[in-house]
């Protein structure tokens, strides 16, 4: 196998750079070792488009995140993905950390952030905030941040990419890059070698290992884990912006915030552990998050009863402190996009710009295609065409799209089987892409449907369906299946 | 827009009875809506026994207690939707409901009665922490995998909670060949049935760890193991009780929430001790005309007790639309009181008899039950996981706006 460049890793910041790239004419791969685009970081975090106000001017964090953020919107309306500019407020609560909101805003002004505003009036912030503690003094309200989805920016960005010619290999785990004279000559995975003399390092977590196959080491990635509690849509509108509290040295802090499909979001702590594996909630851990998000918005307490969800993601933290976006002449070809922790997902698209930069210092031909097509498709929600067209008169033609398999988020058959066909091979792959099981029954009414209908449309056993890849299968054995076995 | 008399949204045990009563009588035109692929709801799933025995007199399984009312409702050529998601109900009782064949259906009706049944509580309400791999069930979920779709979902089982459908599942997995290695409870007594603690457990020699919580689930993409611990009095989990426990899957069976959400969306007005909505002697909500029976009003324990709110709601639907609905000026409220988490309906005329259901907070023996200042009921044992049904016939009622319904030791 061959390809013009390999990009490592289909997160975020991988299927960013490949539908940047597939604009050219370069014959692009994408490698993923999980069995899903957005299976690492991308699933597991707060999915807030920042302002960038928080990180220190002059940073790369600071200029690609305030770049990031104007890119967003664009984007998001042409693959067809919801993307909400809610702002967001700072609250300080305490006359200390009025200080810091300050020093804040004036970060933000050096960043070039937009309508950055303090509001200092109590009445106004109750008003407009009617469920924030009482204590609020004052907010830094950054008019320009605003929610997406992680995972379905990540699937949008790669179907898209696809559909311009990237191709994307799932289940590849790259063992080594092939080095020979300072220059990139393949890599070698656990599905045998691929030729290649540009490799785009977006590993996430694992980017220092990656990086060390070809002998640059200047930089480890901790992992740092967040943990988060998901509420159910009843709660929909009870916070209005993203709320922060005045963020730490390590941190922005416990965020209240809507997400894009109405539920409530509560998180993340953050703790360095020290396995890349190590996606476990804790009760300290969950406490300290709840805890958090009850100082701002203090209502929550009596709300616990209304999590449907929780989840720890990791952030991947560098040594270095700050993003990691370079190319090196030994070995030649190698980019890293290393240390991409937050504010990652908002930056994604200048990084991918960045990178393109590079590539063009590199003295890569990058000519560009006459027939890239930006938009994407979105899969047809039966419950949108009823809400937005009460006649429904564009029913299709395919009435599995009447049929409901998700109760609680209203998913029909026939969007479950589209997920399927646009890639979707597992369970949480089929979360991620309709929404069906992430509801209130969290997939307790839609589990057997759900496994019957992978089963068909893959024309697998139910015991291979899986929930999230490799050895996760959901219903490993038949009734009966050992009795049989015995006879 | 099609105009029907009673729209019963769920074919379940409730939904049933009440069509059934609904159309005997006197409505006319009587529409089932389910959106399951069969008519019977979660009955077709329970293929243990215990149902009807007060109904029936008889001990049945859940299709066979189902399919006698399924029989009636084709006997009496009552009208029903199968795989139809009912997604909007509006207070002048227009419906918005959706299937494969009509695409999106609009009806309006003269009476509702909902009837959605319950749903299980998931791993996140109670936030028990650690990883996230597959071989995490609520017990239906498995219950319907197994006994409906056939597959066993593992072999090295733990079950925290022991809520009937949990007991029911221990017995279930033992005869599949799978090893229960514990039922895990929170409370000092057991959250099901007694004859399913008898039934399920002891007579299958399965641990149930009382004063047990699970505190960590370990494993990355199948379950390997969970961590249990002794809790205090406050729940809490006591450090250097923790023991692992091998396994591949863990069950929850950690209570139901009656599912309200259309409901909620129509605006009439929920109980929160229930979970459901606030009903009078006839199962009519807040809102005129619409009506609510079984486990959508509150979680009940015996399929009988639900057939009965079924009927009752029926029957009222009915004479809704025959014009014929007896509305009284009476209005006594009931209210919880000690040792009581709820009483149902929570509104009487006073003027005729009725069937209160009466669940206590703790267990408790040798008991008085009272109902406001007059009346007091004797039961010799009083448990959380059975409700209590005591008939207040109309000449026993004195008081005239506000009843308390307290549980305490006699004296």
């Amino acid at each position: 196998m061959k390809a013009d460049l390999i990009i490592i890793g289909g997160g975020i910041v991988g299927t960013t750079i490949a539908r940047e790239l597939s604009k050219y004419k370069l014959q692009v791969l994408l490698v993923e070792k999980e069995a899903d685009i957005g299976f690492g970081s991308t699933k597991a975090n707060t999915g807030i488009i920042h302002a960038g106000y928080d990180d220190i001017p002059g940073t790369i964090k600071a200029n690609l995140c305030v770049r990031g953020n104007t890119l967003w919107p664009q984007i998001a309306a042409e693959l067809g993905i919801p993307f909400i500019r809610t702002g967001s407020w700072v609250v300080a609560c305490k006359d200390e950390e009025a200080n810091t909101i300050l020093k804040l805003k004036r970060r933000g002004i050096m960043n070039n952030v937009p309508g950055l505003q303090i509001i200092d009036d109590r009445k106004q912030l109750l008003m407009l905030e009617p469920n924030i503690s009482n204590k609020v003094l004052l907010a830094l309200y950054a008019p320009t941040a605003g929610i997406i989805s992680p995972y379905e920016a990540a699937i949008a960005l790669a179907e898209n990419a696809y559909h311009n010619g990237v191709q994307i290999q799932l289940e590849t785990e790259v063992k080594d890059i092939l080095l020979e004279k300072n220059a990139i000559v393949g890599i070698r995975t656990n599905r045998g070698l691929i030729e290649t003399n540009s490799v785009i390092n977006a590993a996430g977590i694992y980017s220092d290992e990656i990086s060390a196959m070809c002998g640059i080491n200047h930089f480890s990635i901790t992992p740092v884990r967040g943990e988060y509690f998901v509420l159910d849509k009843n709660l929909n509108g009870y916070v209005r912006h993203i709320l922060f509290p005045v963020p730490t040295p390590v941190s922005k802090g416990i965020v209240v915030s809507k997400t894009v499909a109405g539920n409530l979001i509560i998180g993340p702590n953050a703790n360095n552990v020290n396995e890349k594996t190590d996606l476990a909630t804790t009760k300290p851990g969950l406490n300290e998050v709840f805890e958090g998000a009850q100082k701002l918005v203090p209502g929550l307490a009596s709300k616990r009863g209304m999590v449907i969800t929780i989840f720890a993601g990791l952030r991947a933290e560098s040594s270095i402190g700050d993003f990691i976006i370079e190319a090196y002449d030994s070995p030649r070809g190698f980019i890293n996009v290393a240390g991409i922790k937050s504010p990652g997902l908002t930056a994604a698209p200048a990084i991918a710009e960045k990178v393109i930069q590079l590539l063009k210092n590199m003295d890569s031909d990058l000519n560009e295609k006459k027939n890239y097509n930006p938009s994407r498709e979105s899969i047809q929600r039966t419950i949108d065409s009823l809400s937005t067209n009460q006649s429904w008169t564009n029913m299709p033609k395919d009435p599995n799209y009447g049929h409901m398999i998700c109760r609680c988020e209203h998913v029909s058959e026939g969007e479950i089987v589209e997920a399927i066909q646009r890639g979707a091979n597992t369970f949480d792959g089929i979360k991620f892409r309709t929404r069906a099981g992430m509801g209130r029954c969290q997939g307790g009414f839609c589990t057997p449907h759900l496994i019957r209908i992978l089963s068909r449309e893959l024309d697998l056993k139910a015991k291979s369906i899986t929930k999230h890849g490799r050895f996760s299968s959901i219903v490993p054995y038949e009734v009966k299946e050992s009795l049989m076995e015995e006879r | 827009m099609q105009n029907i008399d009673v729209a019963i949204i769920g074919g379940g045990a409730a939904g049933l009875s009440a069509a059934i009563e609904a159309k005997k009588t006197g409505a006319e035109n009587v529409l089932v809506l389910e959106r399951g692929e069969e008519l019977g709801g979660i009955l077709q799933q329970c293929i243990h026994t215990g149902f009807g025995l007060h109904y029936f007199k008889e001990n049945l399984n859940g299709p066979e207690y189902i399919s006698r009312f399924i029989k009636t409702v084709h006997e009496l050529g009552i009208d029903y939707k199968l795989n139809t998601m009912v997604l909007q109900i509006s207070p002048n009782k227009k419906l918005l409901a959706m299937n494969s064949v009509d695409g999106p259906l609009r009806l309006q009706a003269k009476a509702i009665v909902l009837a959605m049944g319950c749903r299980e509580k998931p791993r996140g309400a109670l936030a028990i922490p650690g990883t996230r791999p597959a071989g995490i069930f609520t017990a239906g979920t498995a219950q319907r995998l197994m006994d409906v779709e056939g597959y066993l979902v593992g072999k090295k089982i733990v079950i925290l909670g022991s809520g009937d459908i949990g007991l029911i599942m221990a017995r279930r997995f033992v005869m599949e060949g799978a090893k229960v290695e514990a039922v895990v409870e929170l409370m000092p007594y057991p959250g099901g049935l007694h004859r399913n603690v008898v039934q399920c457990l002891e007579d299958f020699q399965i641990p149930l760890l009382l004063q047990h919580t699970i505190t960590n689930i370990q494993g990355r993409d199948r379950l390997k193991r969970v961590t249990t611990a002794k809790v205090d009095k406050r729940f809490t989990p006591i450090p250097g009780t923790e023991k692992n426990i091998e396994c591949d899957t863990l069950i929850l069976s950690v209570g139901l929430i009656p599912e309200n959400e259309l409901s909620r969306g129509l605006g009439i007005l929920i109980d929160t001790k229930t979970g459901g909505p606030f009903v009078d002697e006839h199962m009519e909500t807040s809102e005129r005309g619409l009506f609510a029976c079984g486990n959508v009003v509150h979680v009940h324990d015996l399929v009988d007790h639900v057939t009965w709110s079924g009927e009752v709601a029926g029957k009222n639907a009915a004479r809704v639309v025959l014009d014929t609905f007896p509305r009284y000026k009476e209005r006594i409220s009931l209210s919880a009181g000690r040792n009581v988490q709820y009483v149902v309906p929570q509104f009487i005329s006073g003027k005729k008899p009725v069937n209160l259901s009466i669940r206590v907070k703790r267990p408790a023996r040798r008991v008085e039950i009272n109902i406001g200042n007059e009346l007091a009921f004797h039961k010799p044992v009083v448990r959380p996981s059975e409700m209590v049904v005591l008939t207040l016939r109309e000449n026993q009622i004195m008081e005239k706006t506000k009843l308390t319904v307290i549980v305490r030791k006699r004296r």
